[in-house]
């Protein structure tokens, strides 16, 4: 039970996010009225897939250093966590924008389908969809190992650009594009009130901590699989 | 002639051009949801369902806990 006490910070965490997400007082704004909770839900997503490709980026590091299988394992199975999360993401943005760009006068489907944020990140995750076909495609184990923590480094290198940079530097409907206030959707301090910040940090890191959860169950699992091939 | 039957028409268009622009007014809110307490329902069901998910996800631990004693 001493190891499992994040495990019970990550309920209360979430908890906490539903309770005070729902209940606490937000900002009144045109367009987005109640939707603005969604930066508890949404943005912790890709808050979170962020975290778990960066620690998939660190074991697949890791494995090139010492060729341990045990870290191939660690890569894999974080980089397919931070794929759900960003597939959530995706989906709830969905929901969001249908509400808050589309009604927008000069808005139409057309403008969103253009939206680069929307394409770096469809970008991004095909990337990543990429490194599980590239994984499935060998049969020997030490290649599959190295080529795929290869290529998981050039799949978080491509991260950047995809998601961060360019729908910055072209126009964007999405926070952070030129000409809206924020530098930082989400990390600016004009983005968000004290009150949604005592609810948006706690809630990233309980998501963040349900995705390391999850992943290392299927961790432990493949772990007890491969028991023969890693006690050689 | 056409005027008369124009101008209960331009009433009725007033009415709402006025219905709009209290409307905008302030941001609405969900401020009936809370006032008549029904949000509260929406924070059970999805703390049901939070819980409910959490205990799964307990039990698979658990789970595979002992497996990895066993093994």
């Amino acid at each position: 039970m001493k190891k499992n006490w994040w495990k019970i910070l990550t309920f209360l965490l979430l908890i906490y996010t539903v309770v005070g997400g729902f209940l606490m007082e937000v900002p009144r704004l045109f367009i987005l009225n109640e939707t603005i909770r969604n930066m508890y839900f949404h943005v912790c997503m890709w808050f979170a897939m962020m975290i778990m490709f960066i620690i998939s980026f660190i074991y697949s590091i890791k494995y090139l250093r010492n060729a341990d299988f045990r870290n191939d394992i660690f890569a894999t199975h974080f980089a397919s966590m931070g794929c759900v999360l960003g597939m959530l993401g995706y989906a709830t943005g969905i929901i969001w924008v249908s509400v808050t760009w589309i009604t927008d006068q000069s808005q139409s489907i057309s403008s969103v389908l253009k939206e680069p944020k929307l394409i770096g990140a469809a970008i991004a995750m095909l990337i990543y969809g990429a490194y599980f076909v590239l994984r499935g495609s060998f049969t020997d184990m030490d290649k599959r190992a190295r080529v795929s923590a290869v290529y998981n480094i050039f799949a978080f290198a491509m991260l950047f650009p995809s998601i961060w940079i360019i729908p910055r530097m072209v126009g964007s409907l999405h926070p952070g594009a030129p000409g809206s206030e924020s530098g930082n959707p989400a990390l600016d301090r004009n983005d968000m009130d004290a009150g949604m910040r005592a609810v948006f940090y706690p809630a990233v890191i309980g998501w963040t901590l349900l995705g390391v959860w999850i992943a290392t169950l299927r961790i432990r699992i493949q772990l007890l699989k491969d028991k023969t091939l890693l006690n050689e | 002639m056409s005027n008369n039957n124009q101008r209960p028409l331009l009433v009725i268009f007033g009415l709402f051009i006025n219905a709009v622009a209290v409307a905008q007014d302030k941001p609405e809110m969900a401020d009936t949801m809370r006032g008549n307490g029904k949000i509260y329902v929406v924070v059970a069901v999805c703390l049901t369902i939070l819980v409910g998910l959490f205990i799964y996800v307990f039990t698979i631990d658990r789970k595979i806990s002992r497996m990895e004693k066993n093994a």
